[in-house]
């Protein structure tokens, strides 16, 4: 499915962040997969996905840099793509 | 520069590095570890000739299930994701699967390693409906004979058994390890075969001089040309999980898929039955010993303070590799294989692909070996074993 930014999106509930200097690591229990999440930003957005109706709206409420949108939106669709986002409304 | 890096699952492995300084911090260690491996016995029914671990006797000293929950317990708290568990044979321990629930329950998934003795139909039922719990079953050949040439007479055939019960019950996508010798690097694609036909996941990795392996290195290590066929192999068949073990063979040219850098200290350790902590699974020497989890302040403390790996997370001098063009490929190769062929940490891995692992090995003296946990004598095509 591809990644649709006008939906609301969540991270997975198996998915686990654990804090680093560079952003965050993020462990999907799953399919025991990791991936570096590597901007606090992006771990900031990620996080405050489920209180938004959209990615979008998540976007204009996030302190990013228009600019760097397309980079974050390219990151959340990978997220998505590997399982640690999940559309809302999808049963995971 | 990107945002993520999709590592594959069964180590750190991130791709393309160079790209970005990530590799830099990965040098500069993490506030925890990303890839921890436990060796909950030195006890096993096995004593395979290249143990890295010297296994076959339990030690006394052994970690209580109390003092193994309490470590999970921190392990949780430092948000270790999972645990590779290994040994010595884990299943033998009689609170195995107790410390894997308890693991589990906490937040830390498990996968451990196996001869496969452990895992009957009944067990491999239960691993089926367990997402948290990964299986590894260890084996050395394709076939019976060269398996057991260094795993012990019978241990194919056990090995077999369990995979059998593991497919019979489901569970997909466990792995198959392959510590590649000269014995069976040819094998690589009926491995690959193997792994086909029950559904799993086919990993890997290099043979140290390690343990025993110090002993059974001269007969064992691949060829110079073997490795080059196994690079080549290892180009085509990027889905092969390898733990990231050969960026040694990254000097040949296109770097491998993984992090190609020494992860030991940084964001791999080793914890052992007693609750010592070494810098990577590969090294269990004094040299290499960084602390005890019964120490105060337990692991944490000694993941985050001993000298030792604040030693490790220093950037290191290229050495007698520096005149090489190729160290920022290979990175002067593995620590742990130079250490045990009595190469200098700062000289060349002794399977350098450019061939000055050789000449740095004639001018020395090999070093001392690790602790021994052997039952008895070990020898390659030895008898059966009790």
């Amino acid at each position: 499915m591809t990644f649709d930014s006008a939906v609301a999106y969540r991270l997975h509930e198996r998915v686990a962040l654990r804090p680093e200097p560079f952003g965050a690591l993020a462990y999907h229990y799953g399919n025991r997969r990791l991936n570096f999440l590597r901007a606090p930003e992006l771990v900031a957005l990620v996080e405050s996905l489920d209180s938004y109706d959209s990615v979008r709206d998540a976007f204009d409420a996030a302190d990013i840099d228009p600019g760097r949108w397309p980079s974050f939106e390219k990151a959340l669709a990978s997220l998505a793509a590997s399982d640690f986002l999940v559309a809302e409304g999808i049963d995971p | 520069m990107t945002l993520i890096d999709n590592p594959r699952p069964d180590n750190l492995v991130l791709s393309p590095v160079k790209r970005s300084g990530l590799a830099d911090q990965m040098k500069a260690g993490l506030d925890a570890p990303i890839c921890l491996t436990w060796e909950l016995t030195y006890a096993c029914n096995l004593q395979c000739v290249h143990c890295l671990s010297s296994s076959g006797r339990r030690d006394p000293r052994e970690l209580t299930t109390d003092e193994c929950e309490a470590v999970i317990d921190e392990l949780q708290r430092m948000q270790v994701f999972y645990i590779n568990i290994g040994g010595g044979e884990p299943t033998v321990r009689k609170d195995f699967w107790h410390l894997v629930h308890y693991a589990v329950d906490h937040g830390v998934g498990v996968k451990f390693s196996t001869n496969g003795s452990g895992i009957d139909a009944t067990v491999a039922e239960q691993l089926a409906h367990s997402d948290y719990v990964d299986v590894q079953i260890s084996i050395d050949g394709a076939d019976a004979e060269t398996n057991d040439h260094v795993r012990g007479n019978g241990s194919f055939a056990t090995a077999v058994e369990a995979m059998e019960h593991l497919r019979a019950a489901g569970f997909e996508g466990f792995k198959i390890s392959v510590v590649m010798t000269r014995h069976n690097i040819a094998q690589v694609d009926d491995f690959r075969a193997m792994a086909d036909r029950y559904g799993a996941q086919l990993r890997l990795t290099r043979f140290r001089p390690s343990g025993r392996g110090a002993d059974s290195w001269d007969d064992l290590h691949p060829t110079d040309q073997q490795q080059r066929d196994l690079y080549h192999w290892l180009i085509d068949h990027p889905d092969v999980l390898t733990g990231d073990s050969f960026f040694h063979l990254s000097a040949l040219g296109e770097a491998l898929p993984g992090l190609n850098l020494c992860g030991a200290g940084r964001v791999v350790c080793l914890i052992d039955p007693i609750g010592d902590v070494y810098a990577c699974p590969f090294v269990l020497h004094d040299e290499f010993l960084a602390g005890n989890v019964r120490d105060e302040g337990g692991f944490a403390q000694v993941w985050q303070q001993s000298d030792l790996f604040a030693e490790l997370r220093q950037p290191q001098s290229a050495g007698a590799c520096a005149s090489c063009g190729h160290f920022d490929a290979c990175q002067g190769g593995c620590m742990a294989a130079k250490f045990f062929t009595g190469i200098p940490l700062d000289g060349p891995d002794p399977e350098c692909v450019l061939g000055h692992g050789e000449a740095a090995m004639d001018s020395v003296a090999r070093a001392s070996v690790g602790k021994d946990h052997s039952r008895t004598a070990v020898v390659i095509g030895r008898k059966p074993i009790g």
